[in-house]
């Protein structure tokens, strides 16, 4: 009787709380509303929208030398390999024999992007769980290959450099110089990413056994990319659906079974060691020839469905194509990483401490224009 | 004698001579008062420019070196800059304790700052308690955050107000107890003579191997005290924008960050004054220059707030429940234990004086 | 699984099944949608096909039906599938969600009920995704007509 007047007296009430859409752990602006007892996550629903552009209905209109533009500002970090996803499925529907000098230079492009979009992923990572200072670190790093990529399209961010048939240029006689200094450097600074982060003691304990995603789930819930890799789901696109120049080289898939946070994290670091080890073995045999072959200045699909999937830095990619034989195609989907990465969100955040669902928000690296298409 | 202290005893004779004994002491408190005010709220604006330099030194950037000799003038130029801004608030705050909150937080750190003994003669206020003043006056500022994140309406706020008020409760603890540790040996809670037992050796060195932990978990305290990274849950601006002071704007905002550095060196200060023998220079090289007291001070001090700068740039942050897990499971029975080590030590005569 | 093999075992289930390769690169049967959701059951736990990966759920706009286009993969099997279904009811079409089978399509099957009004069946919490709640028609939609926010060209 005593302690029912006192539950009674002290109940605690369950609230909502928006985070977002302006809010420094979302990257943007993803809203979540929150359902919260205290410090710990019941319910996280995200509410998307707030930069939907509908792309796809767009794609309907354009012809498709316009749709590879639009790919670039979905998910922005890895905007190179969008637009290669979007250039495949036209060179596959087309039958077009692509250059191995293209492929190759997708390929080394397509990897120094990862590591480029993985770069600022480590720093906002760091951000999130409270060490400023790795941004800087990400960011240093992340500028050099910028300048690369500005040397060779002139944009650092957004590159539209691949066009259907090929590149849009040729690479700067630079390129392949700058490509090996970046990679000595990198291979001196990824340590040191180790020592500030990885291996310090609060990193590991706010990230080791937070938000674990099993395997089942991880597919369930078709988690793709690092998510699913460290739950042990292996997933690599570039693995089991090779494409461009990936069949030729060698790497191992960054895999980790534990399925948390820790293990996420690591499987990024990882792939940049992959990612390296790619360029290096294409970097100094890239094939001479064009680079590009020449298309219809009107492209017209035959009439029939594709699909493409690529590796993105987020995961896996596709592009879903019905064409009718017109100059746009009929429907275009994109089947984004990020989408199907945050729906596991409130599976795997509930329970937790309002700090742990931003570590697991931030392992999840999603990218708001690349869910809000 | 020194000729600052000379001016400071001319005023004070002064100041007896035109008026009655009662009217006089008021007089020069006030004066005290005010003087303080004036060099601590600009030595604040100093710190806060030093850990925008030292942070910009951690991240590989330059820093604010623009306004003035080395950007000196920069945060002199902010802080004009957020007097001349509006205060904007919630609508539905309460607007009696929205508006007193920044006041408890900047008053309590500044009234903490009058007991240090910055040289023998250059202490405003040497009460027999002093520590324990410390310790009291410093825990007041919580009361402000507490205030501040309740009565501005918003749950980030409040959210970040409640974390503060468990993290300052739980770390209160250690840092009353790791000072009690060090009392243990002076045997007195008066400022002066902590530092007076110290001539015979830094207390650091007195109590050796006891005195290092107790050193090690007041700074850790500290640093949660001061609710600084790794320990910033009250603010977390990952999580929680800017925590409880998320609704501030202007000078009322300015208070509370400047209470943050003034915090700081107070942390810094106490721990020079309690384990590094205040204003006594390293083996007596300058003891005949009292005035250099000041410079010993500082330096020491500085270093104290360099090292809680390093925390702060390279640590990440705790989580809430961690937080308090290192300090009710960890650091408090350390503490005990070492207190009852310490204890033994004072007993049986084992620690080392020259 | 080859295709011929996996068209031999799922066509023995259920005799309203047609098949197609014509025009894509994997299998596609396409379903009624009486029978969608036992069939997508057994697509998933049926031992050989085990298609337990569902890396794309996209509404289509067939014009005078509305379709859903399931993409289906095994991660045991690597073998893909591409499972199809439509429904002529454009007032008030309904469709059963496949929720309870692959998690991931909560979230595909609000994004195809907000920009094609399909209903999901079964769906837990069917509610507009990126659109506002009082979003009047369906973007997506062939017929769809917005003299705001559309150019046509």
């Amino acid at each position: 009787m005593e302690t029912t007047t006192l539950t009674s007296n002290f109940k605690s009430e369950e609230y909502f709380i928006n985070m977002g859409p302006q809010h420094p752990a979302t990257h943007g602006v993803l809203r979540l509303l929150l359902t919260i007892d205290g410090e710990i996550i019941k319910k996280v629903e995200p509410d998307l929208g707030y930069i939907h552009r509908s792309i796809e209905k767009m794609c309907e209109r354009d012809s498709y030398q316009q749709i590879v533009h639009l790919t670039d500002r979905m998910d922005y970090l890895s905007a190179n390999i969008n637009n290669e996803a979007v250039c495949l499925t036209v060179e596959n529907a087309l039958q077009l024999e692509i250059p191995d000098r293209v492929k190759v230079i997708r390929t080394i492009i397509g990897e120094l992007t990862r590591i480029s979009s993985h770069c600022l992923w480590w720093g906002v990572m760091g951000m999130d769980v409270g060490a400023l200072t790795t941004y800087f670190y990400g960011f240093r790093d992340r500028e050099l290959l910028n300048d690369i990529f500005e040397e060779t399209c002139g944009a650092r961010l957004t590159m539209n450099y691949n066009v259907p048939g090929g590149l849009m240029f040729d690479i700067h006689p630079n390129f392949v110089k700058r490509v090996k200094e970046f990679i000595t450097h990198f291979k001196t600074k990824l340590p040191e990413y180790d020592r500030l982060l990885t291996d310090n003691i609060i990193f590991q304990k706010r990230a080791i056994g937070v938000g674990v995603l099993s395997k089942e789930d991880a597919i369930s819930y078709g988690a793709s990319g690092p998510v699913g890799r460290a739950s042990g789901y292996s997933c690599d696109v570039r693995k089991h659906h090779p494409y461009s120049a990936l069949d030729k080289v060698t790497f191992n898939e960054a895999l980790r079974t534990e399925g948390d946070t820790y293990a996420r994290y690591l499987v990024r670091i990882q792939e940049m060691w992959e990612s390296m080890s790619i360029v290096e073995q294409l970097i100094d045999n890239i094939p001479e020839g064009e680079h590009r072959v020449a298309t219809n200045a009107v492209i017209k699909l035959p009439k029939g469905e594709y699909y493409q999937k690529v590796e993105t830095a987020r995961g896996e990619l596709g592009v879903y194509v019905i064409s009718t034989g017109t100059k746009s195609p009929y429907r275009l989907k994109f089947r984004s990483p990020g989408f199907s990465n945050l729906s596991l969100l409130n599976h795997i955040a509930v329970g937790g401490k309002i700090g742990d669902l931003v570590a697991t928000m931030a392992t999840l690296d999603l990218v708001i224009p690349d869910i809000d298409r | 004698m020194n000729s600052a202290l000379s001016i400071t005893k001319n005023i004070h004779d002064w100041l007896f001579s035109i008026m009655p004994e009662t009217a006089a002491s008021i007089a020069e408190m006030v004066l005290i008062a005010l003087v303080y005010l004036g060099i601590f709220a600009i030595a604040g604006l100093f710190l806060v420019l030093l850990e925008r330099r030292v942070a910009a030194w951690f991240q590989l950037r330059i820093g604010p070196n623009r306004v003035g000799f080395q950007g000196l003038l920069q945060t002199m130029a902010d802080a004009i800059k957020l007097l001349s801004k509006e205060l904007t608030g919630t609508s539905k705050a309460d607007k009696f304790l929205y508006n007193l909150a920044p006041y408890f937080v900047i008053i309590s750190s500044l009234m903490a700052l009058s007991v240090f003994p910055f040289t023998k003669e250059f202490q405003a206020f040497d009460i027999n308690i002093g520590l324990f003043f410390l310790i009291a006056v410093s825990s007041i500022g919580v009361i402000g955050i507490l205030l501040g994140g309740w009565s501005s309406n918003n749950k980030f706020a409040m959210i970040g107000a409640m974390r503060s008020g468990v993290q300052t409760i739980s770390y209160e603890l250690s840092i009353g107890l790791s000072l009690l540790t060090m009392v243990l040996i002076t045997g007195s809670l008066q400022l002066s003579e902590i530092v007076e037992v110290q001539k015979s050796g830094w207390l650091i060195v007195q109590g050796h191997i006891p005195a290092i932990i107790a050193f090690m978990i007041y700074m850790i305290a500290g640093t949660a005290e001061t609710n600084r990274a790794p320990f910033d849950m009250v603010e977390a601006e990952s999580e929680l924008g800017a925590g409880f002071h998320t609704e501030y704007s202007g000078m009322k905002f300015a208070y509370f960050f400047l209470a943050e550095f003034i915090n700081m060196f107070i942390i810094a200060a106490i721990a020079t004054t309690v384990f590094f023998g205040a204003w006594l220079s390293p083996f007596g090289i300058t003891e005949s220059i009292p005035m250099l007291g000041v410079f010993w001070f500082l330096l020491k001090a500085l270093i104290l707030v360099f090292l809680m700068m390093w925390f702060r740039w390279t640590f990440p942050r705790l989580r809430i429940d961690q937080l308090l897990t290192l300090e009710w499971k960890y650091l408090l029975p350390l503490n005990l234990a070492n207190i009852v080590i310490m204890a033994l030590l004072v007993w049986l005569n084992l620690t080392i004086s020259f | 699984m080859k295709n011929e093999e996996l068209q031999e075992l799922i066509g023995s289930w259920s005799p309203n099944l047609t098949f197609a390769v014509e025009g894509s690169q994997y299998l596609n049967v396409s379903v009624p949608i009486d029978e969608l959701h036992d069939i997508m059951f057994k697509l998933k736990h049926n031992d050989q096909t085990n298609l337990d990966y569902l890396f794309c759920l996209s509404g289509v706009d067939w014009g005078e039906e509305l379709g859903v286009v399931y993409h289906l993969e095994s991660t045991n099997f690597r073998h893909s599938l591409v499972v199809k279904t439509q429904t002529a009811e454009r007032e008030n079409p309904v469709i059963d969600s496949v929720y309870d089978i692959w998690a991931t399509a909560e979230f595909h099957e609000r994004e195809v009920f907000d920009f094609f009004g399909i209903k999901f069946n079964g769906h837990p919490n069917l509610k507009r995704l990126f659109l506002t709640d009082d979003w009047d028609g369906f973007p997506l939609r062939k017929d769809y007509e917005d003299n705001i926010n559309m150019i046509i060209k």
